[in-house]
């Protein structure tokens, strides 16, 4: 396919990865690398990337994790990352190294487990074999690109939550990742387990230190038991040389509920793929997602819903607000498999466009192969309404911060879906900060 | 009296698309008068209250507009609206995700600034925003949803009286405020534009009807046709429409106005 690049082929299995010793895992890895190997970095003439060039993170020095522990974080540093809530837990990765030291897992309810990845694997392999292995999801149709197979290949560490059958988390499990220092490969790996009617919220949060080109491969799993519920957030607030490639991955049963929030507004360059295989009756899906691009930013979202049982619901709400350079990507498929009768689809992704150097490239995937559904799609790119914006200025509003009203409520319709106030307000002070006139429109609320 | 004059217009010519719209209107509003500009559709009404309150795309292709002694064409629509001038539109617009709290509070304290006035904390302007809401029946709740957005047809209405309440421009335009309005909101409109008039304030009501004027009696009457105001009088001529229709002001002036046909057969152009 694509011509491999010098850091792929320099890419070897480092020693110290967690579970080496396992020959599954080991094998599974292998399997993997050589996967990677062979497959090479894709191009803007892969269709699935034509619009989000990668070819700066194959011109980088070394793709593989690094086995040392990195430098301490300092504690003001991680005080402002921090979102300042009642957390379930919180878990602290460095590098995509877990660090113990900075977490805290004191105050978790009977019927939630939860370790780091390498601990989970130390304590019972055979719940993660399903995972680690070399699918995806056992009988999901997401094909696994090359950078799920290089996190396949690499994953250092994670998190490993499972949830016993109706247990209710009140509070979020809290999984900070920060990118401490410059040009990190950094692999985390997360698999996220409800059994039947249990719930809860995780936030996967990325910070980064100022600078520093890192990159983040990391990826999410998800398994959703009948009438389970999950609210997953991801923030992404890494610096403006990162690279950020992610993948969120959900299987819902009978009656679950999940919802994916993605928010991303820092890096170089983001991408996230989350997908959900409703997989039997009754299972709802929402994504929701906010992108902010400015100067030379690139942020990609491509999602993919496969409604494979009748009855099922989705639901995408994606918005951005591109400014400078800035571009974004929106890829949106959905899959009606034969027989998901009565499914009920939706997607919206609507983007502003502040500069005319700024550039938005989305695409509806509907492929439908059931009758009696209902699914809709739109999508709108443009500048701000001139008639709003007349209508502001007519109330004595100067022309400046009337668009900054006017971006902060087009966001506004995503930030309303959050219900973690302080994820709210950290979303509002972003966006914010993001705005012209951002501060002065800060005063007045 | 010139001084006495808040607004006077001369000889204004306004096109759109490079078709002329005004052929020339002469109008001069006092301090505390209300003039009521009335006029079939496509007679221009809309036309020259969008031009008074900046709206973009118009070429002044002629005359001048004078506001307090200053060139209002000149001026930014938000400078404008900073020195008294409000636009209650026919069409309000939505503004998802902006509450009208959010609007009142940014558009309020700037035109306070600009008057060097001390601007309002929340307190009190949330107290100052609820008595308004009274006096146009709105619900409190409504302070906190997105501007006009699901709103019915008089709910957009009253939202904009409300606006003008709290603005409280010098010269309030009102663009067919009127249409749409079942009997019960056009009352509560039209008593809340009454309780906002004074001496100080002028108020221009652009209407295609008469009954409007049932509530709010004008102190001059002026029938826009074919871009020009080819009758005034005081408000026994919006009675007098009323009876005889606009075919009426033809009759007497030689002028067709009525129907949409007015602009199509060149009055002048």
């Amino acid at each position: 396919m694509n011509t491999p690049v010098t850091p792929w082929l320099q890419a070897k299995l480092p020693q110290a990865l967690p579970g080496n010793h396992l020959p599954w895992l080991r094998q599974a890895r292998k399997t993997a690398l050589e996967r990677c190997m062979a497959q090479g970095l894709p191009t803007t003439r892969d269709e699935e990337w034509k619009y989000t060039d990668v070819a700066a993170i194959g011109r980088r020095a070394n793709l593989a994790p690094g086995n040392t522990v990195p430098t301490a974080v300092d504690g003001t540093a991680l005080h402002e990352w921090l979102l300042p809530q009642e957390n379930a837990a919180l878990l602290v990765f460095v590098n995509g190294h877990y660090q113990p030291g900075l977490s805290n897992l004191s105050a978790l309810p009977a019927g939630v487990q939860l370790h780091n990845l390498a601990q989970q694997i130390d304590l019972d392999p055979a719940m993660l074999q399903p995972f680690l292995g070399n699918k995806i999801m056992d009988d999901g149709g997401v094909a696994q690109n090359v950078f799920d197979s290089l996190n396949a290949a690499f994953a250092t560490d994670g998190a490993v939550l499972h949830l016993a059958s109706d247990t209710r988390l009140a509070a979020p499990i809290y999984l900070l990742h920060i990118a401490n220092g410059a040009g990190a490969a950094i692999y985390p790996r997360h698999v996220i387990v409800a059994e039947a009617g249990a719930q809860a919220t995780v936030i996967e949060h990325y910070v980064g230190t100022a600078g520093a080109a890192n990159f983040t491969n990391v990826m999410t799993q998800i398994s959703l038991a009948a009438g389970a519920g999950l609210e997953h957030y991801k923030l992404l607030e890494e610096d403006g040389a990162a690279y950020h490639i992610g993948g969120i991955h959900a299987r819902q049963a009978a009656g679950s509920r999940f919802a994916s929030h993605s928010f991303a507004v820092g890096g170089r360059l983001s991408r996230n793929q989350i997908t959900t295989l409703l997989a039997e009756d009754g299972s709802e899906c929402l994504f929701n997602g906010l992108y902010l691009a400015s100067g030379r930013q690139h942020i990609d979202h491509h999602t993919r819903i496969e409604h494979a049982a009748p009855g099922c619901t989705s639901r995408q709400y994606y918005r951005g607000i591109l400014d400078g350079a800035g571009r974004g990507v929106f890829n949106g498929k959905v899959i009606v498999r034969q027989g998901a009768m009565k499914t009920d689809a939706h997607q919206a992704n609507n983007t502003l466009l502040l500069s005319r150097q700024a550039e938005m490239d989305t695409k509806p995937q509907l492929e439908i192969f059931a009758d009696d559904v209902k699914c809709t799609h739109g999508a709108t790119v443009g500048p701000l309404d001139e008639d709003m914006l007349f209508y502001l200025r007519s109330r004595g509003v100067d022309a400046v911060l009337a668009k900054a009203l006017l971006g902060y409520g087009f966001a506004h319709d995503v930030i309303d879906r959050v219900s973690l106030p302080a994820l709210r307000a950290r979303m509002e002070k972003i966006l914010l900060a993001r705005l012209p006139q951002g501060a002065m429109l800060e005063e007045l609320l | 009296m010139e001084d006495k004059i808040v607004l006077t217009i001369k000889n204004l010519q306004v096109a759109i698309d490079g078709k002329q719209i005004l052929h020339g209107i002469d109008l001069n509003v006092r301090p505390g008068e209300v003039h009521a500009i009335m006029g079939p559709n496509g007679s221009g009404k809309s036309t020259l209250a969008q031009v008074l309150a900046g709206r973009a795309g118009y070429q002044v292709l002629a005359g001048e507009v004078s506001y307090q002694g200053r060139d209002l064409l000149a001026m930014a629509p938000e400078e404008r609206a900073r020195e008294g001038v409000f636009l209650a539109f026919q069409y309000p617009l939505e503004i998802p995700g902006v509450s009208i709290a959010l609007l009142l509070k940014t558009g309020l304290n700037a035109i306070r600034k600009h008057r060097g006035l001390p601007e309002l904390d929340a307190m009190e302007f949330l107290a100052l925003v609820r008595e308004k809401m009274k006096m146009v029946q709105m619900d409190d709740a409504f302070l906190y949803r997105s501007v006009n957005e699901g709103f019915s047809g008089g709910e957009k209405k009253r939202n904009e009286i409300l606006q003008l309440a709290v603005l409280e421009p010098m010269l309030a335009v009102l663009d067919e405020t009127d249409s749409g309005l079942d009997i019960d909101a056009l009352r509560v409109v039209a008593s809340g534009v009454n309780a906002m008039r004074s001496p100080q304030r002028s108020i221009m009501l652009v209407t295609h009807y008469q009954r409007l004027l049932n509530y709010i009696t004008p102190d001059y009457v002026h029938v826009l046709a074919g871009g020009r105001i080819v009758k005034s009088g005081g408000a026994e001529l919006a009675l007098e429409l009323e009876k005889r229709g606009y075919g009426w002001v033809e009759a007497q002036t030689g002028v067709h106005v009525a129907g949409s046909t007015a602009a199509a057969q060149g009055i002048r152009t």
